[in-house]
Order: structure tokens, then sequence, then C-alpha cells
């Protein structure tokens, strides 16, 4: 029964690893473009400027009312488009495609850029008004102010809520699948095409998923324990 | 834009709608009974009923929807006996797997919702119907049930709005909702932009009339909004 996931050209075990890992891959850049989204977004919405709060209130509600999938096909058919579009306005002519893995990037981080500008957004609000004041005071300016003394402590309280945005990035990536790319679920889908054993490569597509969601539990956890160094817990006050 | 191509594909997006809200609202109400099931489960305080419901949540939290769907469509159908049993009939139709996938899922995730608000019930109430002479179960008809209800109606409303937006992938075993229709129309037409636009508005349109209802619910209810 478990021949079929030898590693080498007889099984399917290697390719499924190799899935596994292509899974990770998508996951982290989608996660860390959706933080880098999330950060311009969290800025737009606490500005002052009611255009920019506008811009990403349409952004976060369109993204966290609407299916991923749709996300990802209109990624998946206009993405090439979109970019030799804006490649003829710089004056290249050529023909430019996008690869699945640079178009899953873009689909679900803009996914998670979503729930990462709620995340940041909750952050900054929750980090004391005496701070702001203080760093004020001290003659810091804006740059400073929210580069040395906002940002670390931004960083601490939303790691909590960017590990949920982890896990839900993770899941999304499977609709990736969708566009070719192959990752554990494309992958699994090819194996039980091929064998006509679709029970266990879903099977094993889930222990890789399940194996994956605790690694970065662990990993999650004690990153936050590394940063709560210093701070009294919630639970002990 | 082609306007005229998003007007006449509005028409025919449109017709998926009535499958979606079935398809939505029978996984709907068939997962609150799991729900409440797995979370009497969770809180019962014999490992023999919390340990099954823990991991079971754990593993629907952890693996992808489309994943499930998969392996419920086309993982289970492998086996003779499967195949045999009374339960054929339904597993061999897309439309019963997108339904039993959709019902499984929310029940994971909406049994820790409930689990919650039961959990919030203060332990004042419970001791002081037990005081009044209440039995257990009407204590829990009576007392715990509707506080549960407000405490848990906020997060219940957010999963129902996921619950829409995880109908989509049911288009993937071929059946032919919103985002089936969508994505026909759009590797017929190749205009993905236009047909987002209206297939995405009438996902909000429907998200929005769902957020209505559950403000209006949680006023009725007297759930003050945490500002």
């Amino acid at each position: 029964m478990f021949d079929v996931f030898a590693l080498g050209p007889t099984g399917w075990g290697d390719e499924m690893l190799m899935g596994a890992v292509m899974t990770v891959l998508v996951s982290t850049s989608s996660l860390l473009l959706g933080i880098t989204i999330g950060i311009v977004f969290a800025a737009c919405k606490l500005s002052n400027f009611f255009i920019l709060r506008a811009i990403a209130e349409v952004y976060t509600t369109i993204i966290r009312g609407i299916p991923e999938l749709l996300v990802i096909y209109l990624l998946f058919f206009g993405g090439s488009s979109a970019v030799m579009y804006l490649a003829k306005i710089f004056g290249y002519m050529g023909y430019i495609e996008l690869n699945a893995f640079t178009i899953g990037t873009i689909a679900v981080g803009a996914i998670s850029g979503a729930y990462s500008t709620e995340v940041i957004r909750g952050a900054v609000n929750s980090v004391p008004k005496g701070q702001f004041e203080v760093g004020k005071t001290l003659g810091l300016s804006g740059y400073s102010l929210y580069i040395k003394i906002i940002f670390p402590q931004v960083a601490r309280i939303a790691l909590p809520g960017i590990g949920n945005v982890w896990q839900i990035t993770l899941k999304d990536t499977a609709l990736i699948s969708v566009t070719g790319l192959v990752e554990i679920m494309r992958q699994s889908r090819i194996a039980a095409g091929s064998t006509h054993e679709p029970f266990i490569f879903y099977t094993a597509a889930i222990i890789l998923y399940l194996l994956i969601t605790r690694l970065s539990n662990i990993f999650f956890d004690s990153a936050e324990k590394k940063y709560s160094k210093g701070y009294v817990s919630k639970d002990a006050l | 834009m082609r306007l005229d191509l998003m007007y006449e594909s509005f028409f025919k997006i449109v017709e998926g709608v009535p499958l979606t809200l079935q398809v939505v609202s029978i996984s709907t109400i068939l997962g609150i009974f799991l729900a409440v099931a797995v979370a009497l489960m969770r809180i019962s305080g014999s490992k023999l009923m919390s340990l099954p419901a823990y991991y079971f949540v754990y593993l629907i939290r952890g693996t992808p929807l489309l994943l499930q769907l998969y392996f419920v469509y086309y993982g289970l159908s492998q086996f003779e006996f499967i195949r045999e049993s009374i339960l054929w009939p339904l597993l061999k139709e897309p439309y019963w797997c997108g339904i039993i996938t959709l019902t499984i899922s929310t029940g994971a995730y909406s049994s820790e919702i409930i689990r919650g608000g039961i959990l919030s019930v203060s332990k004042n109430y419970i001791e002081a119907s037990g005081a009044l002479g209440l039995s257990q179960a009407k204590t829990f008809i009576l007392v715990t049930l509707p506080i549960t209800v407000r405490q848990a109606l906020p997060a219940y409303g957010n999963e129902l709005i996921l619950m829409v937006k995880a109908s989509s992938l049911i288009s993937i075993v071929t059946l032919m909702e919103i985002t089936g229709i969508a994505r026909t129309i759009i590797s017929k037409t190749y205009a993905p932009v236009e047909i987002f636009l209206v297939a995405g508005s009438i996902y909000l349109v429907i998200n929005f009339i769902i957020v209505i209802f559950v403000n209006l619910a949680e006023r009725r209810l007297g759930i003050e909004k945490a500002t």
C-alpha cells in the first residue's frame, strides 16, 4: 500500500514532498507580500485623509466579501494582460506571461493583505497613546517615532494575529492548484489520477497540511514567547 | 470596459444565485446541529467525548476546504463498500458532496463559536437556576442556550459570510453556481475584469444582506455593538 510513496521514479513520495515545499514557498511569499500590503493599507486606514481611508476600506471590504477563487480567476486570466498593459505604458511591446507562482503569490498575497491590514491596524491602535505622546515630547520626527518606538511594539502585538493570517494563507494556496502550480493539492490530484488511488493521496495531502500547520504553530508560539520577554502576560495580572 | 458584456453576463450569472443560496442554507442548517453536538462533546468533561471532538475540529480547521471536497468526492468513491452502501446515491452526486463537505466544515468552525458562547455563560446563572430547582436539561435550554445565542451571534454572522464565500469551491466539482458560471463566461469571452466585477458585486450584495439581517437580529436580542 505504501510503495506508491516510494522516493525516486517508482513512486510519488519525492513529488509529494516537493509539492509540500512549493506550498510552503508560495505561502511564505504570499504572507510577506500580504504583510507589506497590510502595512500600507493599515497606514491608509489610520491616516487623516478621507480618500486614503476610503480606498483601504473598499479594498478590505471587497477582498473579505468575495470568494478567494474569484480573485484567483481574475489574476489568472487577467494578470498577464494587466502587466503587458503596464509595460506598454513604459514602452515595452513584447509578450509577457506571468508564471503560476507569481500569479498565485499576487492573488493569495492580495487576499492575505486584507486580513493583515486589520491585524496591523488593530495592533497600532492598541499601542498606548502615551507612547506616541512621549515620542513627540522627546522631539522625534514622525519617521523615527514610528520606526523606533511604535513599530517594534506593533510587531509584538500583531504576531498572534499574523499567525492566524498565515493559517488562512496556507489554506488559500490550495486554490492556486486550479492555475496549474504544482503544490500539495495539485500534486496529489495528479498522483491520484495516475494511480487511481485518490483516497490514499488525499489522505497524504491532509497529513502534509496538518504537519505544516503543526510546525508553523510551534514556530509562531516560540516567536511569541521570544518577543514577549519583559512583558507581563495578561493572565498573570 | 465592455458594459454590454457586463449587462449580458449579469443575467447569466444571476441564474447561479439560487444554487449558491440553496447549498449555503442547507449546509448551514445541518452544520448548526453538528456544531452544537461537537461543542457539547468538547465541554462534556469526559476525555472520551472531548478528544475526538478536539481532533475533528483540528483536522477540519487545519486543512484546505478544497482538499476536503476532493477527499469526499473522489477519495471516498474509490472504495467498493462505499459504492455499494446506501450512502452512494448521495456520494456520487457533486451536489451532495458539496453539501456534506460544507456542512462538516461549518460544523467544525461554528462549534468553536458555540463553545466560546457556552463557556462565557456565567457560573452564577447556572447556580441560580439550580437553586431555583431547574433540572440540568432545563437549565441548558432555558438559561444557557439563550445567552449562548446572544454571545455567539456576532461571530456566527462572520461564519455565514465565510460560508457564502466557501460555497464558490463547489464550482470546481462541476456545479454551476455563481463562480462556476462566471468562470465559464471568462474562458469564453476572455474578459476577466468585467466578469469579476459582475460576479463579485453579486457576492457583495448577498453578504451585505446577511450583515443587515445579523445586525437586525443582534439589535432584537439586545446585543450592544462593541465600538
